[in-house]
This record gives structure tokens, sequence and C-alpha cells, in this order.
């Protein structure tokens, strides 16, 4: 057996039904095996596309994304989606060729040290420089992307050792581990945060990332239900829990829902799991709830303490820790009262909602509302990056388990298409609505074509404003509104673009056609591309200015015309 | 403060960049590392000597726990250790200085393992106050060259 056989065997014995990736000369061996196995694979137009795509295909599935690239600029073309993925936290293995051993370090024709230049965006990359080795390379490459907190893993292939043949039967192919486990204090941990939640009045739960991948959907709500705890999300927490839900309040952060900032900033105690603090939400860390007792439960230790100063640190698994703290609750019958706390939220609701100015021009907004009143949870939302993104983030509600897709840590515009082809592959059968802007759909436009080709349910939404929206609001806000390069005076007709594909499309400019046309895109089976010009001067609101606190936020609270600041 | 991080290590190639990539990465300063194989051979020794306040070495203690290839991590600064560096100085040495220098390396118990015809080599191994105290010693003669390893460090055997 070879080694491109071996490789194609092992996916396939990982039941990995699905490849995206770009052939290139040092993979033509391992394409060549591929091509006849069981595993169908994804060309995509860029290696960009590929890598987003299994990145998609991981978050809607919470299998491993798997993508091939060629040595040298395929390789590199894969950077972007690997630094994506492990900010996310998404499992993800890329295999690159590499050019043939005896010619490594020469700078042959497409080499590229790509070892080097992912080591601090994976978990972890290996170079295969022994056949023998493979085996046992991929076993624990598949392990250190699936387990503990997910990431991206690097594999990189000299062409030889695809073509090189050995009896792998004789071959180790275990995993040989001597890392010492850490010390696990779970169970004293877990008293300390019963006895808190004893002794707190404003409590709030917020939810990252870490719940769905932890696939602990059930248990959260379940632990929601049972304490009647408030709970907010973080942009990749959205979904978490149905959004829909009594008590759950949205998203938090730099553009998160007022009364769920307001939440943050008043609580008492904050049980955070499966969140990173990440600045959009922290502002300055050394600012963050300085009154409130953090719990912080993340599986990852390095992320305990790494922001924010935690009261109460939890190294666990956000499924185990749930269910474990739920039984030890029921156990001794804690049921905090919190009624004043409901009702403290239930007025800022009422005071601060999500609003936006209505005054007769096309805004996103209403789009994006009216498209999840028509869809509501039978579809996956990816989004690309910009203000599109958060304006799905505040007015999207999301009901399922990974039926949200957005890149969050990166925040790579370019993103959305290609997450929404490998959603689309991931989850056969559901419609996929893209938000992208049109600034990030020309990032990786190219990969219309894979859409086209595969006729994939994807509904393409473009908030049109011709510029960069969150620049230009930066810009308008805080740079004197000097609009430094961040408007397009030159954009393509999306409408004719997506002709050129074959791609049914629509384009709307008033707020009188969103019902028209969001009906029909979604009635017309296969991709559709619907181009909505909006108004270019709509900002992302509430916003905390970069540095504040949750609680200094901007906003039009009851959509009117002027901005002001909460309070 | 100063820490000194015994990190145990696979004796694989690419362990040290990730190693040293990792606390690039994160803006961690490395005072001074070594590294060798151990008592087994598939096994590497890095001794850290990392400047930084509790916060700071707690996070990169739990960032090397993360590297694949990391065994086990031990902060040994408040431990009983037996510490070591090793010293190379080229120092001027007319014939007129060379007894005076001779006679500081008899002090420290250091050797001189190279004489040229204006030059001595010096080599001396302590922990890094010797060291400090030996290059303070000889540097009014005139360093012409200095070099020196990253400390290596041993925990103590129970008395």
């Amino acid at each position: 057996m070879n080694g491109a056989e071996y490789l194609v065997k092992f996916f396939e014995n990982k039941n990995v039904d699905l490849i995206f990736g770009y052939p290139g000369g040092k993979v033509i061996f391992l394409y060549d095996v591929l091509a006849r196995s069981s595993i169908k694979h994804i060309l995509t137009r860029h290696e960009q596309g590929a890598v987003h795509a299994a990145d998609g295909y991981a978050r809607v599935t919470g299998r491993p994304g798997v993508c091939f690239a060629t040595s040298g600029p395929g390789a590199t073309n894969l950077v972007t989606g690997i630094a994506n993925a492990y900010l996310d936290s998404v499992p993800l293995i890329a295999v690159t060729g590499q050019v043939g051993l005896a010619d490594i370090g020469r700078d042959s024709f497409q080499e590229a040290d790509i070892i080097g230049i992912t080591m601090p965006i994976t978990k972890h990359s290996y170079m295969v420089k022994e056949l023998e080795k493979l085996p046992a390379v991929m076993e624990e490459a598949w392990s250190v992307a699936t387990t503990g907190r997910p990431g991206p893993v690097l594999v990189d292939i000299p062409s030889d050792i695809f073509a090189g043949s050995v009896d792998f039967s004789t071959v180790p192919k275990k995993i040989v581990t001597r890392k010492v486990p850490l010390k696990n204090g779970l169970d004293e941990q877990l008293q300390k945060v019963v006895d808190a939640l004893k002794n707190s009045k404003r409590p709030l739960l917020l939810a990252g990332g870490g719940i769905i991948a932890s696939h602990a959907w059930d248990q959260l709500k379940e632990l929601k239900d049972y304490l009647k705890l408030p709970v907010a999300t973080t942009l990749m927490g959205k979904g978490a829990v149905p959004e829909t839900e009594e008590g759950v309040l949205g998203m938090v952060g730099m553009h998160g829902k007022p009364f769920a900032n307001l939440a943050l900033s008043f609580c008492d105690l904050l049980l955070a799991i499966g969140v990173r603090f990440s600045d959009r939400i922290t502002g300055k860390p050394e600012k963050f709830l300085p009154e409130a007792v953090i719990i912080h439960v993340d599986i990852d230790p390095a992320e305990l303490g790494k922001n924010v100063k935690t009261e109460i640190p939890v190294v666990c698994d956000a499924g185990k820790f749930l269910a474990e703290l739920l039984g030890r609750l029921k156990k001794e019958k804690v049921r905090p009262r919190l009624s004043e706390w409901h009702k403290q939220i239930a007025e800022w609701k009422q005071k601060y909602p999500l609003a936006y100015e209505k005054n007769g021009s096309l805004k996103p907004q209403p789009i994006i509302e009216e498209v999840a009143r028509v869809v509501g949870d039978r579809a996956i939302v990816v989004t690309d990056v910009g203000q599109h993104q958060m304006f799905v983030a505040q007015y999207y509600p999301i009901g399922g388990l990974r039926n949200f897709v957005s890149s969050g840590g990166l925040g790579t515009m370019g993103f959305g298409l290609p997450a929404a082809v490998g959603a689309a592959f991931g989850r056969p059968g559901e419609m996929v609505l893209l938000f992208t802007g049109d600034g990030s759909i020309q990032m990786n436009v190219q990969e219309l074509a894979t859409v086209a080709q595969h006729q994939l349910p994807v509904k393409i939404f473009i908030m049109n404003n011709s510029c960069l929206g969150m620049v230009r609001q930066w810009q308008e806000l805080f740079f004197g509104k000097r609009y430094a390069h961040s408007i397009f005076t030159y954009n393509p007709d999306f409408v004719a673009l997506a002709g050129a594909y074959g791609i049914p499309a629509l384009k709307i400019s008033r707020p009188d056609e969103i019902h028209g046309a969001v009906s029909q895109a979604v009635r017309t089976p296969g991709p559709v591309l619907v181009d909505c010009v909006i108004d270019q001067e709509e900002n992302v609101f509430p916003m905390i200015p970069p540095g504040g606190s949750p609680h200094e936020m901007l906003g039009r609270w009851q959509g009117e015309a002027h901005v002001s600041r909460i309070g | 403060m100063k820490h000194t991080l015994a990190v145990l290590v696979e004796n694989q190639p690419g362990v040290l960049s990730h190693v040293a990539g990792l606390f690039s990465r994160r803006g961690y300063n490395i005072e001074s590392l070594a590294v060798g194989e151990t008592e087994d051979p598939s096994v590497s020794r890095i001794t850290l000597v990392v400047e930084g306040d509790e916060k700071v070495i707690e996070q990169v203690s739990k960032q090397l726990n993360k590297q694949v290839e990391v065994i086990k991590v031990n902060d040994i600064t408040n431990e009983e250790i037996v510490e070591r560096q090793l010293l190379l100085v080229k120092v001027a040495a007319d014939t007129a200085v060379r007894q005076e220098i001779m006679q500081i390396v008899e002090i420290f118990r250091c050797r001189i393992v190279d004489i040229g015809r204006r030059s001595l080599i010096v080599e001396a191994t302590g922990d890094e106050e010797k060291i400090e105290a030996i290059i303070k010693s000889l540097r009014p003669f005139g360093i012409q060259e200095l070099v020196r390893t990253g400390k290596v460090a041993m925990v103590r055997g129970a008395k």
C-alpha cells in the first residue's frame, strides 16, 4: 500500500464522507487515489474556499472538516482559513502536499515552509518525513483536532511519501502520549459555584461557543429552566440556547443587545461557560465587572485567567459541568429568588429594546427581520464579516444548535460564501441563508461557481451599501468623517455577475420590495442572489465605544433619529 | 520576578521552535534557555528562565502544557535547586597581568583552557551570581569575547 492509499483509507475509516480541496503538482498522486475512493471531493475555486468550506462543514455537523491543497501557493492560500478555525476552535484537518524529501530546503518550485508559517495558528502541525510514521501521525492529528478544545491541525506530506509503499500491517498506529494529566479539582470548585449561586441576587449565565462544541444544548436549557437564570451569549455562543425562549437575552458585546449588555454590566455573578472573554466583550479587561463574582468554566485551562480576573475557575467540559452542577443544585434544593432581577431586566427591555430608525430608506435590519419571520429556524444562517454580521447577530434569533455560522475571532471577510458551501454540503436538504456585504462577497466571489455547479440551496443576501460599512462607521464616529478608502466608487453589477454563473438573482432598493424578494428567494429552489441596495449611512447600534464598558453604550433607544448615550 | 521552568518535552525535531514560537507569539520574554537530552534519550529537558509576575508565569505554564510535545512543566523557582551556567571568556592578558588573572581564576575555582600570546580563555561554571562576579572581576583586564550558556537546573534530592 502506498502513502496516498493509506491516507485516503484512513479518512474512509474515520467516516469522512467529504473533502474540500484543490489539486496541484505535489498532491496529484493523492488525488489519483482519492478519485477512486468512496469519499466525495468538492473542488472549490480557490484553496481559501476549500478551507472555509471545511470549516463551515465542521461548524454545522460537529465533525471535523478536511481539506487538501498542494504545496507552496496551495498551502499558503489555506493560511487565513486555518487561522480562522483556530480562533473559533473549529476541528479541521488540512493536508498539504510538499516538495519531495530531497528537494526540501532548496527553494524548489512551489516550496513553502507551511509548517513554520502555520505553527502559531494550529493546535499542532506535522511533517511526515518517513512513510512508516504516517499512520501514527494521522491518528494523533485526528485526536488533537477533535479532542479537548477542538482546533485545526496541519499535516504536510512530501510527494514521495504519497508515492512510496510500505507494509502498513507491521507499522505502529497507536498514539503514545506521555503527557502528565493536570489535576482536576472539579468537585471542590462545583461546591464554590453552588455557594456563589446561593448568594447571588443578580446572576447571569454567559454561554459561549464551548457550549456548542460540547453539544451541551440540553444541559444548558435544563439549568436555565431550573434556576430561571437569565442567559446571554457571545457571538460564538449564538444558538447555544434558542434565542426565542423566555430569559434568553441574546448577544452581549460591542454591538450586543442593549438589555443584554446592561444585564452583563450589573450582574453580581457571571457564570461564563465556554467563552474566552474576547476584547469585543470585555472592553478594557482590568475594568471588566469589578463588582461581580466571575465563574469561568472552560475545557482549556489556559483560558482561565488569561484575559479577566476569575474568582472561581473551573476546568471542565461544558456539558459535564452543567449536568453535574444541576445535579448538585437539585440535591441541595437551591432555588434562588430572582424575581427582582427579572423585573429589572424586563424594565431594561422595555426602555432599551433593540431599535433602529425607520426613515423610508432601505435598511438592512428589516430585511433580516423579514427573512427570520419567513424562514425562522428552518435554515442554517451564515454570515460574512462586517456591519451585516452584527445586524444578523442582533435581528435573527437562532433556535437550533449549529444553525449559526460566523467568523468570530478572526473576523475574516470572505468567509461567508465558502462557509455556506460547506454548510450546504454538511447538511444536505437544508436551506442555507448567507448574509454578506458587497465588500465581503468580493473576497471569495469565485465560489459562486461551486454553489452553481452543485445547485446548492444557498440564498445569498448582499447588504450592498457600496462601502466597507464597519470601517465607514468608525471613520464617521471617530475619524471626523474622513472616509479614507472605505467607499467603493465602483462595484460590479451583482445581478449580472450571478447571471454569469447561472444563478438567479434579483435586486431591491426600497423597503416595500423586501417582502416580495424574500418570499421569491425562499421559494426558488437552488441558489438565489438578492442584491439589497441599502442605506450607506446606516450604522450598527448599540455600540460600546472602544475601551468603554457595556453600560456606556451609544444607540437609538426607541428608534429615534439621533444617537445618544444610554441612561 | 525571574522564574525557572523545567520543561520535559518529546525529543523530536521542531519542538524547540514550537516552544520559542509560543513565547514570541504570546509576548513572553525568555531570559535564558538551555536544552538537551535527559536520562531517557527520547525526552529532552528545556530549562527556561522567564521574567514575569505570577499571572504571566501561570499563563506561560498553561500554554506550554497545551503543546502536543510537552510532557510536563515544572516551576522550580521556589524549590531547593542546583543551578549552573557555563561561561567562556577571552580576556586580554599581557605578561604583566597574567599572574593577577590567574589568581582570580584560582579564587573563583575556574579554569584556564587556552593560552594565547596576548589573551587567555577562562572557563567557569556556577550559578548566575558567581558567573556575574567572575565577569565583573575580569572586565578591567579587557574582555575580548564572551559566551555563556543558558541556565540548567536540578532539584536537590531529599535529605
